[in-house]
């Protein structure tokens, strides 16, 4: 259930970012989506891609160094409150959200967490006892 | 003059060309001083500049009685190289001069050493026993990556790699793929070459999928040329499982094969049979007993085409009053990690870069590669380290690389006693090293 999400060090400098989305799109690589973390001197980019480990093998290959975590997706209503419950339900399993992200699909009026948690395996059972929709990678990238 | 005949016999620790590191130390001495008053003789009627300094002392070569009086004699410094450029402290006519090396300075002049064909001999016998001592034999294959030419790098490991008997692969510095491919395909068993550009050429073995450890048979390496530490050591062989030996010359005294470090690594040996050490204060000139330290002062005990009475290394160091427990009877001296020359002064406070060195590789995961970059911002310097992310630095969490840097600040501030700002880069992107990387850009 959990999917791999790549991170990348960039140095907060124009066209740094860009130079990776441009290896990616050079080599056919499709970016499902992106979240930026930074501070006033660096940043980490993580991506969510399909083929993460040619992903990985080209951005490699051009350089830079890419550190693998597993993440944990889930859908959430894009309705006012459908978040908060969520929450509301990792919160009472126990389970620290080291960071999260959100993206939504054209065609459907649901988004998309990322989570890392610190204890993704115990978040997903409870999110799944819970009925949440947590997907796994095919049913992610086939959205 | 070699060896060949027992000099595979792993069973015999000892090789034949090592005999004078075990010498009795009476004996030492007193060849010490027999070879130091002909020297002397030798200076004094063929060196203008010496003589004049003697005279004005009132010092004759018959006053040198004893070792201490060495002390008699006048120093000798670069910058008498540099003013008396070209040949003006050649103690042999151009008749025995069989060969130059040249050492670049950073501003002017190069200066340049004259070797006679004895002085080729004696350096090739200084080098075999440095390589000696690092335990190489016959039936090595020594890949020479130091810069071949007026550098005494190349050279000085090339001759003493034949005179051993190694196969030696004379292949100069730079070209990383070929180095990488060469190392693997003629079965390299020791590395000669800078620290840094070693470093270099693991990051760039490790980048190509080759492990040291098992795709070369890589068993030692002779690292030189630049000051490094022992942090940078450990560094070396737990990423490669090779023994990593410390080689130290000069140009001036004739290159590497001055002093070298043995299995315990207590220091270095210097062969002193050939190259007088002393210790000395360098504010006031004074020698120092040992155990303390000071700038190191060599005197070339044997050397004939440019030799050198008392010359000051700018070298910091201590001479180990306790003798090695590998027996040997020629002293060590502690490790140069700082040169005079190189001293920075950062708000008023004595820096060396090899202790930001040490400090940075303290923090555990770092691999090295960095910058020290000094500004001044008013009458502020500041000091910032730039260092690369790495595969086992780089984390998906803002909070664990602001962590390194704080642990990395930590470790620097608390070994040089000023705050530095440590600057994370992308991978890649500092200067490698082809040969000797200079690690500090001082931008005041
Ligand atoms: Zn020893």
């Amino acid at each position: 259930m959990k999917i791999q999400q790549i991170s990348l060090f960039l140095e907060n400098k124009p066209g740094h970012l860009n130079a990776i989305c441009r290896t990616l799109a050079n080599n056919e690589i499709n970016i499902v989506t992106l979240s930026l973390a930074d501070t006033q001197q660096f940043g980490i980019v993580r991506l969510i891609v399909e083929e993460w480990e040619k992903a990985r093998d080209v951005l490699e290959k051009a350089g830079h160094v890419v550190n693998l975590r597993e993440v944990v997706a889930a859908t959430v209503a894009n309705t006012p409150g459908g978040m908060a419950e969520i929450l509301d339900t990792i919160g009472k399993a126990g389970v620290n959200i080291e960071y999260m992200y959100a993206f939504t699909y054209r065609h459907e009026s649901k988004a998309v967490l990322i989570f890392r948690f610190d204890d993704p395996d115990k978040a997903i059972e409870a999110l799944t006892a819970a009925g949440r929709d947590v997907l796994d990678a095919p049913t992610l990238f086939a959205k | 003059m070699f060896y060949q005949d027992c000099a595979n016999d792993e069973n015999t620790p000892v090789h034949p060309v090592s005999a004078p590191d075990y010498m009795p130390v009476e004996q030492l001495r007193a060849l010490q001083l027999h070879r130091l008053q002909g020297l002397v003789k030798q200076v004094y009627a063929n060196v203008p500049l010496t003589r004049k300094r003697m005279d004005e002392r009132g010092v004759k070569p018959e006053h040198i009685k004893t070792l201490k009086d060495i002390a008699l004699l006048p120093f000798s410094i670069k910058n008498d190289l540099r003013d008396e450029y070209p040949f003006g402290l050649f103690a042999s006519p151009m008749n025995d001069i069989v060969r130059f090396h040249c050492s670049s300075g950073t501003t002017g002049k190069p200066i340049v050493i004259g070797n006679t064909k004895n002085d080729i001999i004696l350096w090739q016998q200084a080098c075999m026993r440095a390589l000696a001592m690092c335990g190489v034999r016959s039936s090595d294959v020594l890949q020479v990556a130091y810069g071949y030419g007026l550098f005494t790098g190349g050279l000085g490991l090339h001759y003493g790699g034949e005179g051993i008997g190694c196969a030696v692969l004379p292949i100069s510095g730079g070209n990383t793929d070929r180095q990488l491919m060469m190392m693997q395909d003629m079965g390299v068993t020791v590395m000669a070459c800078t620290p840094s550009y070693f470093l270099h050429l693991i990051d760039e073995a490790h980048k190509r999928g080759i492990d040291i450890r098992k795709d070369t048979k890589l068993k030692h390496g002779i690292f030189g040329a630049e000051p490094w530490t022992e942090e940078m050591r450990t560094k070396i062989q737990d990423a490669t499982g090779i023994i990593a030996h410390d080689i130290y010359g000069l140009t001036e005294i004739c290159g590497p094969g001055v002093a070298n470090d043995c299995q315990y690594h207590n220091g270095l040996h210097i062969f002193e049979d050939h190259f007088y050490p002393e210790i000395i204060n360098p504010d006031t000139l004074e020698p120092l007993p040992d155990g303390e330290a000071g700038e190191l002062v060599f005197t070339t005990l044997t050397r004939t085409g440019t030799p050198m009475l008392r010359y000051r290394t700018r070298d910091i160091s201590r001479i180990n009053p306790k003798q090695c427990e590998c027996g040997r009877t020629i002293r060590t001296f502690e490790r140069v990690s700082a040169r005079s020359d190189d001293m920075l002064i950062i708000r008023g406070v004595n820096v060396f870069p090899s202790q930001i060195e040490a400090g940075l590789l303290k923090s555990d995961k770092v691999l090295p590669h960095y910058m020290i970059n000094i500004t001044r911002d008013g009458d502020l310097d500041k000091l910032e380290v730039q260092v690369e992310v790495t595969k086992e630095t780089l984390s998906d969490e803002i909070k664990a690389l602001e962590h390194l840097r704080a642990e990395i600040a930590h470790s620097i501030q608390r070994i040089i006693n000023i705050s530095a700002t440590i600057t994370l880069v992308e991978p890649n992107t500092l200067p490698r090293s082809e040969g000797k990387l200079n690690r500090v850009k001082d931008m005041r």
